[in-house]
């Protein structure tokens, strides 16, 4: 099937990507390198037939690149703030620690249905219904704001309670 | 501290300024049809986002500051949470259950159709755009006093 | 199976950047390269072979009883997990400008020595 060699290519490129992007020293590299990544991640979201998914995260990879923006131009010209030397035993400790979950990982993966076949259980109701009840067109917009709009609810809110918290670190303390 | 606060160079600026209605644009086309295709609050909120966004970083703060105000940005952020509330609310009183869909359902695939699924995308759609605007524009003037 | 395994890779990646990385920044990306790999995640289980995406559109056959249709409900659930995780780095980079005003490194062993 075409779509597995598609999510499979996607996936590789994305893992080699994410490598790289964490041991180039420079930071804006890196993170032009998550745009890449994060646009791999769109196209496989494409591909596996999420389009509002697609353009979502697609916006999400251009607004981090403006974060970048800003952070670069918070940095002093001249400082070593790029010269890290990450330690040798703290690495090795971690890919150890790594093997192990990702071998106990394996035997859970494996319990998983295979990839393609899914029984709608919850969702078959939203989907033979849906256009009749709620009226809209799009399912997703149909469930995400009639069936479960408590939860949409909640969503903004803690999207609110964010922001909100950034504001509060970055006032001005006293006025000046 | 001023020097970093004009913003970026000519071409950036005139090409931001022939760009940003268009994004805008964009924007409420998909916050508006968002029950019809793909789309909705959430996404159609970002793309509004991303072009006053955009106009932030090309034209420097000081610029924005003038021709935006940030007080009425944050009130109409605000009043976009409190109309989602106010619609639940309406539906609490006028049914018997919170949030319950109550406005009439049109011809199916017209854009007067899935009664409440319109009005709450465009509050939705209002939130988190300019609640994202907001973060940036705090941010930016954060780096800016930071010296 | 591949799939999911690699899927789970990425995840691994993210994670040991987390573990190793002394770079404020560099933290800050693999909690997005974390991210990345759960919403991929369930996006590929609630996928349908020969699936179509789960919109109307005139002109557009569904087989019978939307039989054809992927998933819609973990699409829901991804698409407003995007942007909070969108809020939750805008904070974080709240946070660590804040630190950089106030060490003059984004080192985090360096945090513990100088009192600010």
């Amino acid at each position: 099937m075409p779509v597995d060699i598609w999510i499979s290519g996607l996936l590789i490129v994305m893992i080699v990507g994410a490598a790289l992007c964490l041991e180039i020293k420079d930071i804006l590299s890196s993170i032009i390198i998550l745009g890449m990544v994060g646009l791999s991640l769109s196209l496989a979201f494409l591909i596996l037939q999420a389009p509002d998914l697609a353009l979502v995260q697609f916006i999400y990879e251009i607004l981090i690149l403006g974060l970048a923006f800003v952070i670069m131009n918070t940095l002093k010209p001249t400082s070593d703030h790029m010269a890290f030397t990450d330690s040798l035993p703290r690495k090795v400790n971690a890919v150890f620690i790594l093997l192990i979950i990702l071998s106990t990982a394996y035997f859970a993966l494996r319990e998983l249905p295979a990839f393609g076949i899914h029984q709608l259980s919850v969702s078959q109701h939203y989907v033979t219904l849906g256009a009749k009840e709620t009226g809209a067109a799009n399912l997703i917009a149909g469930i995400t704001l009639d069936y479960r709009v408590y939860d949409t609810l909640g969503e903004a809110i803690i999207i609110f309670t964010g922001i909100l918290g950034g504001l509060t670190v970055m006032r001005k303390i006293g006025k000046e | 501290m001023e020097k970093k606060n004009e913003g970026m160079t000519l071409i950036v600026k005139t090409t931001a300024r022939l760009t940003a209605w268009f994004i805008l644009l964009y924007g409420f086309y998909l916050v508006i049809h968002g029950h019809l295709a793909s789309g909705g609050g959430f996404a159609g909120g970002l793309m509004i986002a991303l072009a006053m966004i955009h106009l932030l970083l090309a034209y420097g703060r000081d610029y924005i500051r003038r021709r935006i105000n940030p007080e009425w940005i944050q009130k109409l952020m605000a009043s976009g949470v409190a109309a989602f509330l106010l619609v639940g609310w309406l539906g609490l009183l006028i049914t018997g259950k919170l949030f319950l869909n109550f406005l009439a359902k049109g011809h199916f695939l017209k854009i007067l159709s899935g009664g409440t699924i319109p009005v709450i995308n465009v509050c939705i759609g209002l939130n988190v755009g300019l609640l994202l605007y907001i973060g940036f524009y705090y941010l930016v003037e954060f780096r800016i006093q930071g010296r | 199976m591949v799939l999911y395994i690699l899927c789970f890779g990425l995840f691994l990646i993210g994670i040991y950047g987390l573990l190793t990385k002394k770079n404020l920044i560099k933290i800050i990306i693999s909690l997005n390269l974390i991210s990345y790999a759960v919403n991929l995640f369930f996006i590929l289980i609630a996928y349908r072979r020969d699936g179509v995406a789960p919109l109307f559109e005139t002109g557009k056959v569904v087989g019978a009883h939307g039989q054809n249709m992927v998933d819609p409900l973990p699409q829901g659930l991804v698409s407003t997990a995007v942007i909070i995780e969108l809020a939750l780095t805008v904070l974080l980079v709240s946070l660590a400008l804040r630190i950089y005003e106030k060490y003059g490194t984004f080192d985090i062993t360096k945090l513990r020595r100088l009192k600010g």
